[in-house]
């Protein structure tokens, strides 16, 4: 199979070609058949409140805020504890401990998430309906934000499973570009005076912001898209939810939830629906590239400065 | 008479100005080592928080799925609720197939495009690369629509087929970075060295680059089955369920995935259980797949040397 080298450039141009041409048909199926429902609707429908496959509603503004939601408190959970626990496992664990510790937590991120979402609905509902929520109503209900019966599914349910979800990939990447930065940069720092945790605050995390950056981008990527572990545990209520409390609806969560029964106009919502999910999805990709871009640049000038 | 110098004048502004520094100097380390050990403390109640839900989920799974596990649940079919009995082989046969079409045509295209973007640096390539590491994150029920859109509307019928297209267009972006970063790694002068012996392009890909970046994409693509075989949302729009055995991959398929989805919400103590042992199942099925990588890639690593 020994080609001549133009056929062989040849074969590889192609391949790379097909796979260019499944993304673009990808992305024109989608918005062909999500078409239909732009026609008849126009393009307020997508931030529109009610919906009513019966009446002709299909206001999405429910499932965008509630996707934006369950992502917020993920993150909120994800952020100090995924960066405190990579820390620990980069500086803080015996050695000895540190190589199996990380390797259990990697093999974790590739748990399916429908997995935590049963582990969700069955054993965390529970004790989040008997325990938490009267808890957190006790402690903020006078935020207001914890009004309502305590129903185990809902929002703060939902977030808790994609936080325990992202939180190995997190940690997994976080870790890996904190143990990397230069020992030289920490042992330096520590001579100078530093105590452990300023070491690990202006030396170790700062070094390492381009990847922390780039971890925290997977999690809010995999969070926003996250479907079947979200449908088990959000309650799937098609209204704007009042409460953090309260069962609510996602983006990811209603196509799947509507899809085997819809037709016309409401399947073709549904493709809508993608399409606003897609949209947001590669939008928040394409921005953390681009901040990671500008903070690497800003990181290497401060080292050359420095 | 003068008034004797005493050694230890409270005066003296440069003793004075020591004394205040070395007071401030201590308390301040004092404040600062406090500070840390409180820190360090945070550091590590996070980590224990990170700690009890996992271990909580992988505990969980294996007390409540391993009583599922007996000859039945391997060898017979999903019965439908109230029929007690019934196991999970029609899921099994599912996933196996659909995973075994999904890996036999993505792995070959998706390594490919991996040694497209290995040897090309342009501004195509660079678009290409970019829009791979996008597809890597695009939510997975996007793709099930793109399966549903390309494959079962047209076909006119839900198929496994269509589950397969779908789980093999989320491996292929992850098959391709691994299998460039794999092969990237190989060092330059193997390929100049085959090169100056007057051996083709293809050759050298063939003979010496693909092999000695295996352990790298042998990696890769096993992350990439397992990822894929744990897809469910994909599934839910393309491959429909199917409550009888089906080999045939042109017809609506059950899948491991599936089973756990579907009958975790159900108020039946029995479907709740096969749940729980499909759940343990595609978690050692995967976790296999990922150790399995790991040491293949250990050993062929030494082998190399």
């Amino acid at each position: 199979m020994a080609l001549p080298n133009g056929a062989y450039r040849g074969l590889l141009a192609t391949v790379a070609a097909v796979f260019v041409g499944l993304v673009l048909w990808f992305v024109i199926s989608l918005i062909v058949q999500a078409k239909p429902a732009f026609s008849t609707l126009g393009f307020s429908w997508i931030v529109q409140k009610t919906w009513d496959p019966t009446h002709g509603k299909f206001g999405l503004l429910p499932f965008i805020l509630g996707t934006i939601e369950t992502t917020a408190i993920a993150l909120v959970l994800a952020v100090p504890i995924g960066l405190g626990t990579a820390l620990a496992l980069a500086y803080l664990v015996p050695h000895r401990l540190r190589a199996s510790l990380g390797t259990a937590v990697e093999l974790l991120a590739a748990v399916p998430s429908v997995v935590y979402g049963l582990w969700g609905l069955i054993v965390l509902a529970p004790l989040c309906r008997e325990y938490l929520e009267p808890f957190l109503t006790s402690v903020f209900g006078w935020t207001g934000l914890f009004n309502g019966p305590d129903q185990g599914v809902g929002l703060v349910l939902a977030g808790i499973i994609l936080f325990v979800m992202v939180l190995p990939t997190m940690v997994a990447i976080s870790r890996d570009v904190l143990a990397v930065v230069p020992n030289d940069q920490v042992e330096g720092a520590m001579a100078l005076g530093a105590t452990r945790w300023q070491v690990l605050r202006k030396v170790v995390v700062p070094g390492a912001r381009t990847g922390l950056l780039g971890g925290l981008t997977l999690a809010t990527g995999r969070a926003l898209g996250e479907t079947v572990a979200v449908a088990l545990v959000i309650g799937n209520s098609p209204y704007i939810a009042h409460s953090i409390k309260s069962p609510a609806a996602t983006l990811p969560s209603l196509i799947v939830n509507n899809f085997g029964e819809a037709t016309g106009t409401e399947l073709s919502a549904l493709f809508g629906a993608g399409l606003v999910l897609l949209v947001i999805g590669v939008g928040v990709n394409a921005m953390a590239r681009a901040l990671v871009r500008s903070t690497a640049r800003g990181g290497a000038a401060s080292v050359a400065v420095a | 008479m003068m008034t004797t110098l005493t050694f230890d004048a409270p005066a003296d502004p440069i003793l004075e100005r020591r004394r205040r520094i070395q007071s401030v100097a201590s308390a301040s380390l004092r404040r600062r080592k406090n500070y840390s050990r409180v820190a360090i403390g945070v550091c590590w109640v996070f980590l224990a928080v990170a700690i009890v839900p996992l271990i909580g989920v992988v505990a969980y799974v294996v007390i409540k799925g391993l009583p599922a596990w007996n000859a039945d649940f391997f060898t017979q079919v999903t019965e439908p609720e109230g029929i007690p009995g019934g196991g999970v082989w029609n899921a099994i046969v599912g996933t196996a197939v659909i995973g075994a079409i999904a890996t036999a045509v993505a792995v070959p295209v998706g390594l490919l495009c991996g040694l497209f973007l290995a040897e090309s640096d342009g501004r195509i390539a660079g678009a290409i690369r970019f829009t791979a590491d996008v597809m890597t994150g695009v939510p997975s029920i996007t793709i099930g629509i793109f399966g549903y859109i390309a494959i079962v509307k047209n076909t006119g019928h839900y198929s496994g087929l269509a589950g397969a297209f779908a789980i093999g267009i989320i491996m292929l972006p992850v098959i391709m970075r691994a299998g460039e970063t794999a092969i990237r790694g190989v060092p330059f002068h193997l390929n100049e060295a085959a090169l100056a012996l007057g051996a083709r392009r293809a050759t050298v890909a063939r003979r010496v680059v693909v092999p000695a970046a295996m352990p790298g994409i042998i990696t890769g693509v096993l992350l990439a089955v397992a990822r894929g075989l744990g897809e469910t949302a994909p599934l839910l729009l393309t491959i429909f369920g199917n409550q009888y055995l089906q080999w045939n991959p042109t017809k609506p398929m059950e899948a491991l995935p599936l089973v756990i989805y579907n009958y975790s919400s159900q108020p039946y103590a029995d479907l709740v259980q096969v749940a729980w042992g499909a759940a343990l199942l595609l978690m050692v099925v995967v976790l296999v797949l990922s150790i399995g990588s790991r040491v293949l890639a250990a050993v062929l690593q030494r082998e190399k040397r």
